[in-house]
């Protein structure tokens, strides 16, 4: 900033308003966010267990180990598999649900409670719920594949099904949130213009296709950025379905994180992992920002 | 007004009085992980008996369950407000306890009671000749068996000696449509088992010893890769509940409760935990259960005598006040051992507390542990959670398929090097 802007942006009190308002948000970036990653990337550099400082510096050998690793590559696969399922599946589902039930009628907003209730259920809990769901012996799953006389299968505990079940529940639980978002703005949506054009003739395919949809379009691409983000993220479903088991079939990025940083107490591999789980975010975020976001 | 007043006198006095003994008091805070409620209840009172022996201590229990257990120790040992006695497995990780000076040396104050526990389980405990802790239980890894089902296959439990009388037995009680085995796979050490026992079994005390050192290709020596192929060829025979990978162990125990499956290779404890978990809550019943121990195997270096199990015990962490130390040794103390054993709790470590034990399936297993000469501690403890948890994961895997043996050993042996 050369001088004379200094001076413009004195004489506007913009930089009063950059004095007293930047060092509180700096700080709270710096404690919350800087700090925790620089030492994410700090410890990723050792081969450190967890206790007392770290000592035996190793440059970038646990990267090497967890590019080496299978499970890194599997769960690379199930979060992209995630991203595929939510971005193909999860959000049309969310949007169609949404046009139906954002129009008045009887029993509307009960639906769309029922729909919501799925996203309200803590993570674990739904995990624990849908690993009885799946059961091969007493699940409710079980009980339908018996009925009509087939030996049920153990979703959870092949290697073949175990994501595909995951899967099954990341939409089940999201797609309510997607469709309560779709249905907020649909109803923000100004109606004249609805109104104007079924008057000129336009069907009502016509009008979804040319001015709803379009008008939507904000909130899809912020759905589109929830929805990858939160698919990068996918860890407390996980767990109590399988633990990103068997053979590490059904990882992602995090519960990779978890189960062979953590447990294994490989802090600094852990770290490896945490280091490049952000940098695919980040890269993600900006880039998605950038691209598609730069209007909203 | 004056009586409110008084009466604010009055509850003054009483907080003074009443905060002056509290404030010279000292807690011990004591981290466990136990769940079974009727266990606690004797631990319970042995705290309130320890603090009636010694005025002005408090004795607080700490609970955490088993996995998260493991995942915050390093954290918590680490803050100001750590709990003055933990629990342990030995070990690994007691290991990088040591090295990282969060434990205390109690070998002096311990001198006495040291010498009235058996030297194999005080040794688990001792580093460099330095106690760090006191061990209460030991347990023994075999085969837990349901006579019932055994029978329909013409199976007689008990006689199975070798490796091959096992798969025999396995095959016949398939042929009878009965499932075999049943383990908790989804949580993976119930596998590693097998392919540990075997390894106990063909490399012996001294196998072991050698991989530690690296010697004989380490983990990824014969020993390691032919336990690998015995095992395949229990899994190939198919012996384990449908959709075993997907089982915790607990679900597993209780599956065996149920009387759905005819064996399962358990902790011995699992003899009281199956009738709990079991959907009628009786479980298989004395008159009906059995337990043979892991067969010899052709051409094996170890004894048949050697046993696989675990080793539990208190440690006192760095900073905690000497009360901590009493009360660790009144834990392990014979009167409460016996105490312990005698509800059939567990399998005591002080010299003679076994007498106490009453039930005859617990009597067995303690004189199996007398007479073994070497008692492996399980691999996922012994190795530390780096390798141990590959061991678990590896052994699943050989489990499912999805690995060969060959693959096994040298997954252990490459943790192994990167280790910590």
């Amino acid at each position: 900033m050369s001088t004379t802007a200094l001076g413009r942006a004195a004489a506007s009190g913009k930089l009063t308003a950059v004095v007293l308002f930047l060092p509180p948000a700096l700080l709270l970036f710096t404690l919350f966010v800087i700090l925790p990653v620089g030492e994410a990337a700090w410890y990723s550099g050792f081969n450190w267990n967890g206790f007392g400082r770290p000592t035996n510096w190793i440059g970038f050998t646990n990267y090497e180990y967890v590019f080496e690793a299978r499970a890194f590559g599997l769960a690379l696969r199930n979060n992209f598999l995630i991203i595929v399922i939510s971005l193909g599946i999860q959000l049309p589902l969310a949007l169609t649900l949404a046009i139906l039930l954002a129009e008045k009628f009887r029993g509307a907003v009960a639906l769309r409670m029922l729909f919501f209730l799925p996203y309200v259920l803590a993570e674990v809990a739904t995990g624990l719920i849908f690993s009885f769901v799946y059961d091969g012996d007493y699940g409710l799953l079980a009980g339908v594949w018996r009925f009509f006389g087939a030996e049920p299968p153990h979703l959870l505990a092949s290697t073949q099904t175990s994501m595909l079940a995951i899967l099954i529940v990341v939409v089940w639980k999201y797609f309510g949130f997607h469709m309560m978002l779709f249905i907020a703005a649909l109803q923000g949506q100004d109606q004249h213009l609805v109104e104007a054009a079924r008057i000129d003739g336009a069907s009502r395919w016509q009008v979804l296709r040319h001015i709803t949809i379009p008008l939507l379009y904000p909130t899809i691409r912020l759905s589109v950025f929830f929805a990858v983000v939160g698919s990068l993220q996918l860890f407390d479903l996980v767990m109590p379905l399988t633990r990103g088991g068997p053979a590490d079939s059904s990882q992602t990025m995090v519960s990779f994180l978890y189960s062979h940083g953590v447990t294994r107490m490989r802090i600094g591999y852990g770290s490896a992992i945490g280091v490049i789980l952000f940098v695919i975010c980040v890269t993600f975020a900006v880039t998605y920002k950038r691209w598609f976001m730069r209007d909203d | 007004m004056n009586a409110i007043k008084h009466s604010l006198f009055a509850t003054a006095a009483i907080l003074a009085v009443s905060a002056g003994p509290s404030l010279a008091q000292t807690t011990v805070k004591w981290m466990h992980l136990e769940v079974n409620p009727a266990q606690i209840k004797i631990w319970e009172e042995v705290a309130r008996e320890f603090e009636a022996k010694n005025p002005g201590t408090k004795v607080e229990m700490q609970f955490l369950e088993n996995e998260s257990y493991k995942a915050k120790l390093p954290t918590l040992l680490q803050s100001n407000d750590r709990p003055h006695i933990i629990y342990s497995w030995a070990g690994g990780v007691l290991k990088a306890q040591v090295e990282a000076g969060v434990l205390q040396d109690i070998t002096d104050q311990t001198k006495d009671t040291a010498a009235t526990i058996s030297a194999g389980a005080m040794a688990a405990f001792t580093r460099d000749g330095r106690v760090y802790g006191l061990p209460f239980a030991q347990s023994q890894v075999g085969i837990l068996y349901n006579k019932e089902l055994m029978a329909k296959a013409k199976v007689d439990g008990s006689a199975i000696k070798t490796w091959d009388d096992w798969l025999a037995a396995i095959k016949a009680l398939k042929a009878a449509g009965v499932t075999p085995l049943t383990v908790g796979g989804a949580d993976k050490w119930p596998l590693h088992f097998y392919w540990t026992h075997l390894a106990v079994r063909l490399g012996g005390k001294a196998g072991f010893e050698a991989a530690l050192k690296g010697q004989n290709g380490g983990f990824e020596g014969e020993v390691f890769q032919k336990s690998g192929e015995l095992m395949k060829q229990l899994v190939d025979l198919q012996p384990f509940q449908n959709g075993f990978l997907g089982f915790k162990n607990p679900q597993s125990t209780g599956f065996f409760g149920d009387g759905k499956a005819a064996m399962s290779l358990v902790i011995s404890t699992v003899y009281h935990q199956q009738k709990a978990l079991a959907a009628d809550k009786v479980g298989i019943t004395d008159d009906k259960i059995g337990w043979v121990n892991f067969p010899a195997v052709p051409g094996g270096k170890g004894e048949p005598t050697d046993t696989l199990g675990g080793i539990n015990g208190w440690l006192v962490t760095k900073g905690a006040p000497k009360e901590a130390v009493e009360f660790v040794k009144h834990f392990v103390s014979k009167d409460v051992q016996m105490r312990l054993a005698g509800a059939g709790f567990l399998i005591p470590v002080v010299k003679g507390a076994d007498e106490a034990i009453s039930n005859a399936f617990m009597r067995n297993i303690a004189q199996n542990l007398a007479r073994s000469n070497y008692h492996q501690n399980f691999y996922d403890q012994d190795l530390g959670p780096s390798v141990g948890r590959v061991v678990n994961d590896a052994t699943a895997e050989l489990a499912g398929g999805s690995m060969t043996p060959r693959q096994v050993a040298k997954a252990v042996q490459d943790a192994f090097k990167q280790g910590n």
